[in-house]
């Protein structure tokens, strides 16, 4: 029975089946040979001798036999390593004592001490392979008896083979190399979570697949995340992957988008996450794992490669996955989190996921009036994409030390400055036409003198990071807003 | 010593083995082995294979799997796979 699953079985999984005294015969009736000596087994049930039949397809194979031991659940196969079938124990006080397996008359009349067996039968045959060894059936029954609780397949690298290259070759990584995950690091990995290995937790764009702890957490090895991530690794996977974050059209778009995360939180502390001096750049652990673990269960789970779903014409270094921490310490202004969803209160960790394009830095050395600049930045926002588009893209500002300042000591709480950034975003209706200004791109309706800001109400993103010195912000355009694209979400960071 | 096991991280769609290579098309000079998975008589079948390659110019190198019962094991395709451009598996009986 080719198409045979693991059944359950009444006793506890990972114990293994005590074996009966006398003679232990296992079969399958899917196995010619089995088949074969079927009637050899009844003879010796039949002669009152000490046999147990133990059938793994069939309970009510071999015909003749007055009992049969149903091990359609493999438990008894599998916990006492039968490779093949007929296999034949010899068992002494619960122990065995000797085996033979396949079909040998000489061997099964020693074995039996019954020298009328099989006269009538060939004088050798081989078995077959036991169900419990068959490839399509392994990894279930490890995942059920071999004691890791972990159900994904098992691939076995050769030992000439280089782990790291054999994962390149079969397209696990993101061009960066990865971790091997073995059973050992995914278990570590699944500490930093209470949740079980076997929850889903979301489904995966653009593939719709569901993503289980367990997969994530392999991803998460991968990605060369510490067990204490995987909870932040869940929570950004569940950030973008709603219809509000569109992963599957962030992934689709030619548009050289991705997701960036930002961490609220104590939990910032607690894992060593950068949000000071070089926050969006290399090295931090922390940092450059959890988002590239999240791109990683985006690409091996969900499916989404580039050259596949994903269309991107140029891509931008933030795809291989950029998250940071906000600098919430000596940010004047209520945490990002907070500003994005009135659930969320200071102090607790929440994750936002925001659709970005490319970052460049915003130059002001010289403002100390929070006017001044107000008009800088607006004046950069404007630049986003094109400048002659408004409205149709979010955007999100990164706000250095040294700017905030200025608005802290002004006493700018975000929603002033952001309401003077829009402000000093807008454009003119008759410089956005198509065809103004001498560029074919644009709005293509003339709004004439009606002023317009950059963004959509409630567009413009704002999150105090970066390094103490250096009078910059950080301009990261976002992707098509609402509900024709993507909108940033926020969600609290489990355990 | 033992190979690296590792948990596959994809979701599980494809194939674990690697992809069926592209068909080569031609024989002359190509390194062709023969994998007997140990049935009866693969040896017979096969040895005559190995005579119908040699002519028409293939290098021929002979692999055996231990048991017919179970898939050949990682390292022997690996074997194979580095030295060969194309195998021939024997199902005789």
């Amino acid at each position: 029975m080719g198409d045979a699953t693991p059944n359950a079985t009444s006793e506890p999984a990972n114990l293994a089946p005590a074996l009966p005294n006398g003679i232990v015969a296992v079969v399958k009736r899917d196995c010619p040979t089995c088949v074969l000596v079927g009637p050899v087994l009844a003879q010796l049930q039949g002669s009152g001798a000490e046999v147990t039949v133990v059938s793994q397809d069939d309970p009510a194979f071999p015909e003749g036999c007055t009992s049969i031991t149903d091990d359609t659940g493999l438990a008894l196969s599998w916990h006492h390593d039968i490779e093949t079938v007929p296999t034949l124990l010899r068992v002494v006080d619960g122990t065995e004592t000797d085996r033979i397996v396949g079909w040998s008359r000489d061997q099964w009349q020693a074995f039996t001490g019954d020298d009328t067996l099989g006269a009538e039968l060939p004088d050798h045959r081989p078995g077959c392979g036991s169900l419990s060894v068959d490839p399509n059936l392994t990894p279930a029954l490890e995942a059920k008896f071999g004691g890791s609780g972990l159900a994904a397949r098992r691939v076995e690298f050769a030992q000439l083979e280089d782990p790291v290259e054999a994962m390149y070759e079969r397209g696990w990584t993101d061009g960066f190399p990865v971790v091997p995950p073995t059973v050992e690091r995914v278990q570590a990995m699944l500490a930093g979570t209470t949740r079980a290995p076997s929850d889903i937790v979301t489904v995966v764009p653009p593939d719709l697949i569901e993503a289980t702890v367990e997969k994530i957490a392999i991803n998460a090895v991968m990605a060369g995340c510490r067990p204490e991530y995987l909870p932040v690794v869940i929570a950004g996977l569940e950030a973008i992957c709603t219809d509000e974050f569109n992963m599957h059209g962030a992934l689709a778009t030619t548009m050289s988008v991705g997701p960036l995360f930002v961490v609220n939180g104590p939990i910032r502390n607690q894992l060593d996450m950068n949000s000071g001096m070089n926050a969006m750049g290399q090295g931090n652990r922390a940092n450059s794992t959890i988002g590239r673990a999240i791109a990683l269960v985006v690409r091996n789970v969900g499916g989404g490669r580039p050259g596949g779903v994903d269309r991107a014409t140029h891509g931008q270094p933030g795809k291989y996955g950029l998250c940071f921490a906000e600098l919430e310490e000596t940010s004047p202004w209520e945490p990002l989190a907070t500003s994005m969803s009135a659930d969320i209160e200071p102090g607790t960790n929440a994750i936002t996921a925001f659709c970005a394009d490319g970052a460049q830095c915003i130059v002001d050395q010289l403002s100390r009036e929070p006017d001044s600049l107000a008009r800088s930045l607006g004046a950069a926002l404007r630049s986003a994409h094109h400048h002659k588009l408004v409205i149709a893209f979010d955007a999100m500002l990164v706000i250095g030390p040294e700017h905030m300042r200025v608005f802290a000591e002004a006493g700018w709480d975000r929603a002033k400055a952001v309401e003077m950034i829009n402000l000093y975003s807008e454009s003119t209706g008759s410089e956005l036409v198509r065809g103004a200004g001498g560029i074919a791109e644009g709005l293509p309706f003339d709004l004439g003198d009606q002023r317009v800001a950059k963004c959509r109400p409630g567009g413009l993103l704002t999150v105090h990071a970066g390094g103490g010195a250096g009078l910059f912000s950080m301009l990261i355009p976002g992707w098509v807003s609402g509900d024709g694209g993507s909108s940033p979400v926020t969600v609290p960071i489990g355990t | 010593m033992t190979n690296l096991t590792v948990l596959d991280p994809t979701n599980e769609t494809k194939p674990a083995k690697r992809e069926v290579t592209e068909r080569t098309g031609a024989i002359n000079g190509m390194t062709i082995g023969l994998l007997d998975i140990s049935k009866a008589r693969g040896d017979v079948f096969l040895n005559r294979v190995e005579e119908l390659l040699t002519e028409r110019g293939a290098k021929v190198k002979r692999y055996s799997k231990p048991t017919f019962t179970k898939p050949a094991p990682v390292d022997l395709r690996h074997e194979i796979a580095e030295n060969c451009e194309a195998v021939i598996e024997a199902l005789a009986d």
